[in-house]
């Protein structure tokens, strides 16, 4: 488990959620994936979830399954609605320059150290 | 018109008491479900999950009811035009029931299968059209009936156990 503060500054995160306070965000594990039914399928909750999917469906997923964060690889940007609707449900958007691997690779080993 | 069942085995006998006489619901809640509308798509299941959590249903029952509703809202949506989602809920239980306006499931057995999908470019562009809409309904339910055929409008309805 990480805080999402302290996972933050390792990814290079850009917080599009300011209302919410990534510091009450504990990730248990982390699901890549940019299929929305796989993601509901799979995805367990507490993970957070890294894609490059960034319409309003996603945020409907991540509040039906149970995901606190919502991680956009290679510095996708979220639009205002997408925002607005996330702080609504409570789930942090956050961007990373990273592209997907990258990002996935760095996030699992802040988990397993 | 053809059927596909699929009952846990620990539900069966509640599940057939259950339809063999159905109860009259604690609360019932209605949601339209447009074709082709996504961001429609979810209220239904978004507005059902907020409710029950006030009612005192534990998160893991929440989750699973949540998700095979708005799989189920996508599949009105993506693949029908239109229709209706009716939640009865109960003390013990949620039935929940969609009805469309067709054109119907020509092989249920077929679309059962994951990864078989008939969604269009428009349904794969917003990330669903994985074939997985069904499954994951399936596996969130402790009960599923379908009842639908070609050309005809599809009854898909699912009961979850609190």
């Amino acid at each position: 488990m990480i805080n999402l503060k302290d996972l933050m500054p390792l990814i290079e995160a850009t917080n599009h959620t300011p209302a919410l306070d990534p510091a009450e965000v504990d990730i248990k594990g982390g699901y890549v994936c940019d299929m929305l039914s796989d993601v509901m399928g799979s995805a367990k909750t507490g993970q957070a979830w890294i894609t490059i999917m960034r319409h309003l469906n996603v945020i409907a997923v991540a509040s039906m399954t149970g995901i606190p964060t919502v991680i956009f690889a290679k510095g996708i940007t979220p639009d205002a609605n997408v925002i607005d609707k996330a702080t609504e449900e409570s789930i942090v958007l956050l961007s990373s320059p990273f592209e997907t691997f990258k990002l996935a690779g760095i996030v699992y080993k802040a988990l397993s150290s | 018109m053809n059927e596909f069942w699929h009952i846990e085995p620990r539900f069966e006998a509640a599940v057939k008491g259950y339809f063999a006489q159905p109860p009259q619901a604690e609360v019932e809640l209605e949601f339209p479900v447009p074709e082709k509308d996504f961001n429609t798509a979810g209220n239904g299941a978004s507005e059902t999950k907020n409710l029950l959590k006030r009612l005192g249903v534990d998160s893991d029952t929440l989750r699973r009811i949540a998700v095979a509703a708005y799989e189920a809202e996508i599949n009105v949506a993506a693949h029908s035009k239109g229709g209706i989602m009716k939640c009865l809920i109960y003390d013990d239980l949620i039935h929940i029931r969609f009805q469309d306006e067709g054109p119907g499931i020509a092989d249920i057995d077929q679309a059962m299968i994951p990864g078989y999908s008939t969604a269009d470019e428009l349904v794969r562009e917003m990330g669903f059209g994985a074939g997985l809409g069904l499954p994951n309904i399936k596996k969130n339910s402790d009960a599923l009936h379908i009842l639908s055929s070609a050309n005809n409008p599809t009854t898909v309805e699912l009961l979850i156990f609190f």
